[in-house]
């Protein structure tokens, strides 16, 4: 019992790293209707300008700041050259856009900061408490922490500021929006820094677990069972999602894997989302489409 | 002008009805006599190994998603998935018929992974446009799996490869570059000119009107969901054995590794750089995916003498590719064979300008 | 729609044979070429960056220092193979025939996708393939892969090497018995190849043998270590490779695994594999055939004409001395070796592809040798024969302390006796599928 309790709750904690990553698709997706394919390279990008400029010896605070602003700087790029040019097409059109955008974001990345491995010291040690008999990592509940602090303030971000209802405003309806008179670039813009900021959380946390290097671009793939059952465009469908996803994981390598040799961890989450998706196609909470013929 | 033998009594009704001129075009016979003869006799082994048969197969490739997301509307990045289920097919049935030819087992493969195509185009009868595409990102990473995890089908081998069974065709032997070309060639002449009758015909028809709308395309009476599957199966026989040929024709050895995520963008972006719903496009994406890597590298060699650092040039090249398909989505998203096509036109009329 | 489509082929086919033509063929008498297929892009770069700059750096001081071999220049050019197959048949075929004149007498791929596939056609080009510790490892027996040489030392070998080490630690071979020892492997060709040996070892010795895989890319891993502290194995062997060991490491400390018992294989065992692990990389163990360090001797000959003149490829001076950088060294040195060997016979000139495998199969470095050319301590004396194409078989282990790697053995020979008849029956095996014939040693 203890060994399933430990799984289950080791996989809810890493299902929130994943749900952080999720969080930045579901932000662009909301207003944008565009599936953002390079989100995991602006995590990257974020991660590794932090680690850049940590190394030329900047302090942890201004470091942070510095990479904030180049995560704006670059959103303002994407809208103004991607963005905009391919406004009403496709959703396929703009998820290959994307996919062009995260090759040229890894492309500078790795020859502007460089192909080696670095370590990314966040001050959290990694060391495993007890909660009973349970055992729990600290990293994962900081972790878990942080995601959670994501949410409130996005929630906030949302709901009470202005800027934020206009999303929403986007989001539900982007021609009643625009006849309101508001700024649709503006918007975007914004989404998309925000989305760079969260992407830069998410960096941090998963390079501090796995050193800044080049698979962490990778982690995009992870997110997208998590968007397929947690809804495309909530973010508490992105939590729940992540939380799902991370359990279910960590389960089934667990009590499954060991019938086929293991190593099913891969594409389990897949599964799950392939379930879901003939179930219920549009996510726990995502927004339900239904086309009749 | 068609040449109707001159009846006495001729009869308007039964008069035959031609809607297409045919003729023989002389350009591409011209074409594929320089291909099957010229290009044998004068090519290196460089040209051949390392560039006219990936380039073959790559548009093998492009072709089989082509017919799936260009001419049907199907978004698909599970296109490596299926060559790998042509490439292990196609080793399994070598392995273990004793005494199959080759393009038997060829065609064995690309059944095999048009029916393994087949059930993952079951969804799409209930899933369209973007949850699509996450079916087919499943497929792509359980298939990926399948072939790394289990060993009977690279028969137990340490490495996990498959390598190429002997390739011979009626006693001759196909391993030396110029057979292996002339063996992929072949394959890839043959499939276009089915291919090219395909979209030409009801089939054809069909997909395209269910890309354009499907919903309309139920209204007039298509089989969508029929049509649908049937598009997904045809494409995974094209790309199964394009994945063959890719295994045994250019690299002697495959394994689950070879037919990753990265080889299904890569010929998605075959397709969109060529053009999507053309079987030109599909060689025009492929010529450029294969040769633009190889010519930047030369040209960087030549250029800087080496004085360059490898990785950068790796690093511009990327950032280069990403550019070019956001342009081309931006700028043309019919790809090169519409540019392509466009400056045909310019220049028949020239020097007017339209 | 035709007519473009033979239009546009002819252009493309115009444009490449122009290309063709234009390629220069300028002669350059009396050099050797080292083609040096890389990977500087990529998810394995980061491994790859010091590698290239050791063997670059070997070859130029060789050129500058020693005038070349007995007087023959040096010559080499990268071609990027991203670590993948296809780009590595790429740049062999480009490199194959030579450069401007300058034959290629040894080939390395630099990667495993690309050492399987190009096993055979360097078999049918003639031209010998050395893969230093991957590979495949039933090339040993040479009767059956004459030009295949995965050369000092061998998965099996490191497998057998780790056993030997752990029993050191406890008392003797015979203390094995009863013994739990964990490999935590990463779930593909390369982490599987280890399997055989551990299995035949653990019948032969008695320990428990238990295997427990990691899903590539491998940067979650909570639940392999979960499952390695519920199994309290007295060991753990890591065949993990590229970001799965620090993550690896990492997770093991936070399941509380003690990192002293984890012994990693040796390409988990560079710096830039257990930096990014940070505090809970201290005590951590690896298996290495060429060790960490920058003070060997030919360190310091290296510092003083490359390094310090400015010459050196190294772009981070910091992994100077680092595993890989020396693995560079060590791979480039028995390349120069192998060709002064084969020199001695067919005289001080360039050498072709047959010629530099009879090098590699008379070659000979004993400890002399070895401290001639600075190596003694960094390499282990090496000996390939024709039905030996791997020689060596012994590493050491090191550990580390969060800033550098510290030597705590020397040499462990790998049992490669009993290993044998499992590498003979593969490559009957081989032989059989693939019809061809194994070579008669004895008329080499």
């Amino acid at each position: 019992m203890n060994f399933f309790l430990e799984t289950l709750v080791g996989g809810l904690l890493a299902g929130t790293l994943y749900s952080l990553v999720a969080i930045g698709f579901v932000l662009i997706y909301k207003a944008s209707g565009v599936f953002n394919f390079a989100q995991g390279a602006m995590l990257l990008f974020a991660a590794l300008t932090f680690v850049s400029l940590r190394e030329q010896g900047f302090s942890f605070a201004l470091a942070l700041v510095l990479t904030v602003l180049v995560m704006i700087v670059g959103a303002l790029l994407i809208e103004r050259l991607v963005l905009r040019p391919l406004v009403n097409r496709s959703q396929i059109t703009l998820f290959m856009a994307t996919l062009g955008l995260s090759f040229i974001i890894e492309g500078l990345a790795q020859g502007l900061m460089g192909a080696q491995v670095r370590a990314l010291d966040l001050g959290i040690e990694d060391v495993p408490l007890f909660v009973g008999e349970i055992m729990v990592s600290q990293f994962d509940l900081i972790a878990a922490g942080v995601s959670g602090l994501t949410v409130a303030v996005l929630a906030l971000l949302f709901n009470k500021t202005r800027i934020g209802v206009a999303l929403r405003a986007v989001a539900d309806d982007t021609r009643a929006a625009l006849s309101l008179g508001i700024n649709l670039n503006r918007i975007w813009q914004i989404v998309w820094a925000v989305a760079g900021v969260v992407g830069l959380v998410a960096g941090l946390l998963w390079g501090a677990r796995q050193g800044v290097q080049f698979s962490l671009s990778l982690v995009v793939l992870k997110a997208l069972p998590v968007l397929i059952i947690g809804g495309f465009t909530s973010i508490g469908g992105a939590i729940v999602g992540g939380l799902i996803v991370g359990a279910a994981e960590n389960l089934a390598e667990a009590y499954i894997g060991p019938l086929v040799g293991g190593g099913i961890t891969p594409w389990f989450a897949y599964f799950l989302a392939l379930i879901f998706l003939y179930i219920r196609p549009s996510g726990l909470f995502g927004d339900r489409i239904i086309e009749r013929v | 002008m068609t040449a109707t033998v001159p009846r006495l009594t001729a009869s308007f009704d039964d008069a035959p009805l031609t809607l297409v001129r045919r003729r023989w075009r002389p350009g591409l016979l011209l074409l594929l006599l320089v291909a099957f003869v010229g290009l044998p006799w004068l090519g290196n082994d460089y040209w051949l190994n390392a560039i006219l048969i990936p380039f073959l197969v790559l548009s093998l490739a492009g072709l089989g998603l082509n017919l799936l997301t260009g001419y049907t509307g199907q978004t698909s990045v599970g296109a490596a998935g299926f060559m790998a289920v042509g490439a292990f097919a196609t080793y399994g049935l070598l392995l273990r018929v004793p005494g199959l030819p080759l393009p038997l087992a060829l065609l064995g493969g690309g059944v095999i992974a048009g029916v393994v195509g087949l059930l993952f185009g079951i969804p799409s009868s209930r899933i369209k446009g973007f949850y699509l595409m996450v079916t087919t990102l499943a497929s792509q990473f359980f298939l990926e799996w399948v072939f790394a995890k289990f060993p009977w089908f690279y028969n137990y081998a340490s490495s996990g490869t498959i390598s190429a069974p002997r390739l011979e065709l009626f006693g001759h032997n196909l391993a030396t570059p110029v057979g292996r070309y002339l063996l992929t060639l072949s394959c890839v002449v043959l499939l276009t000119w089915v291919a090219a009758n395909l979209v030409r015909s009801q089939v054809g028809r069909n997909w395209m009107a269910i890309r354009d709308m499907d919903t309309a395309a139920a209204v007039i009476g298509i089989a969508v969901e029929r049509d649908k599957r049937m598009a997904f199966a045809v494409s995974s026989f094209y790309l199964g054995i394009a994945g063959a040929l890719w295994a045994f024709a250019y690299l002697g050895t495959a394994s689950a590794g070879s037919f990753d995520i990265n080889r299904s963008f890569q010929i998605l972006f075959i397709i969109i750089i060529g053009g999507m719903g053309s079987i030109v496009g599909s060689f025009i994406g492929a010529a450029f995916i294969s040769l633009v890597p190889i010519l930047l590298s030369h040209a960087g060699q030549w250029l800087f003498n080496g004085n360059v650092d490898a990785g950068q040039l790796q690093n511009l090249q990327k950032v280069l590719f990403g550019a070019l398909i956001i342009g081309f989505l931006i700028k043309e998203p019919e790809g090169l064979a519409r540019l392509l096509g466009d400056l045909r036109e310019r220049i028949r009329v020239w020097p007017l300008r339209f | 729609m035709h007519a473009t489509f033979k239009r546009s082929l002819a252009a493309i086919g115009l444009a490449l044979g122009a290309y063709a033509t234009l390629v220069p063929a300028a002669q350059a008498a009396n050099e050797q070429f080292f083609p040096l297929a890389t990977y500087r892009v990529g998810a394995y770069a980061s491994s790859g960056i010091p590698v290239w700059a050791g063997m670059i750096d070997y070859l130029r001081y060789i050129n500058d220092v020693e005038g070349g071999i007995n007087g023959v220049k040096l010559v080499w050019q990268e071609c990027e193979t991203e670590w993948t197959a296809e780009k590595g048949i790429e740049c062999y075929e480009r490199f194959k025939n030579g450069l401007n004149g300058a034959p290629v007498a040894i080939y390395a791929p630099n990667g495993a996708p690309a050492a399987y596939a190009l096993a055979d056609k360097a078999e049918a080009d003639r031209i010998p393939l050395i893969t230093l510790g991957y590979g495949r490892t039933e090339a040993t027996d040479g009767r059956v892969f004459p030009y295949n040489f995965p050369a000092m030392l061998t998965f099996y070998s490191e497998a057998s090497a780790f056993i030997n080490y752990v029993a050191e630690r406890e008392g003797g071979l015979d203390k094995l018995k009863g013994k739990k020892i964990a490999t935590v492997y990463h779930d593909s060709a390369y982490g599987r190849e280890t399997q055989g040996p551990l299995a035949l070892l653990a019948q032969k010795y008695g320990f428990e043998n238990i295997q427990i895989a990691v899903a590539d890319p491998g940067n979650e891993q909570a639940g392999q270590w979960r499952q390695v502290r519920q199994l309290k194995p007295d060991w753990v062997f890591l065949r993990t490779w590229g970001v799965s060991t620090p993550v690896a490491i990492k997770t093991a400390a936070r399941f509380g695994y003690p990192v002293e018992r984890i012994v990693g294989d040796i390409w988990a065992s560079s710096n830039e594999d257990v930096l990014p692990a940070g505090e809970a990389g201290k005590g951590y163990l690896a298996l290495t055939p060429y060790p960490g360090g920058a003070d060997f001797d030919i360190h310091q000959r290296i510092r003083q004409y490359i390094l310090d003149t400015g010459k050196s490829d190294l772009k981070d001076p910091k992994s100077f001395g680092s595993v890989y950088y020396n693995s560079g060294l060590v791979n480039a040195a028995i390349a120069v070796e192998a060709i002064r060997t084969g020199q001695k016979k067919f005289g001080n000139r360039p050498l072709n592809g047959e010629e530099g495998r009879w090098g590699l199969e008379h070659l000979d470095l004993g400890d002399a040798r070895l401290k001639e050319i600075g190596f003694l301590g960094l390499m282990q004396p090496l000996k390939l024969s024709c039905s030996d194409h791997e020689g060596g078989g012994a590493a050491k282990v090191q550990q580390w302390d969060g800033q550098q790697w510290k030597l705590i053995t020397d040499w462990v020979q790998a049992d490669r006796v009993t290993l044998r008849p499992l590498i003979d029956a593969k490559a009957a095996e081989y032989a059989k599928e693939k019809g061809v014939s194994a070579r008669d040693c004895a008329a080499q």
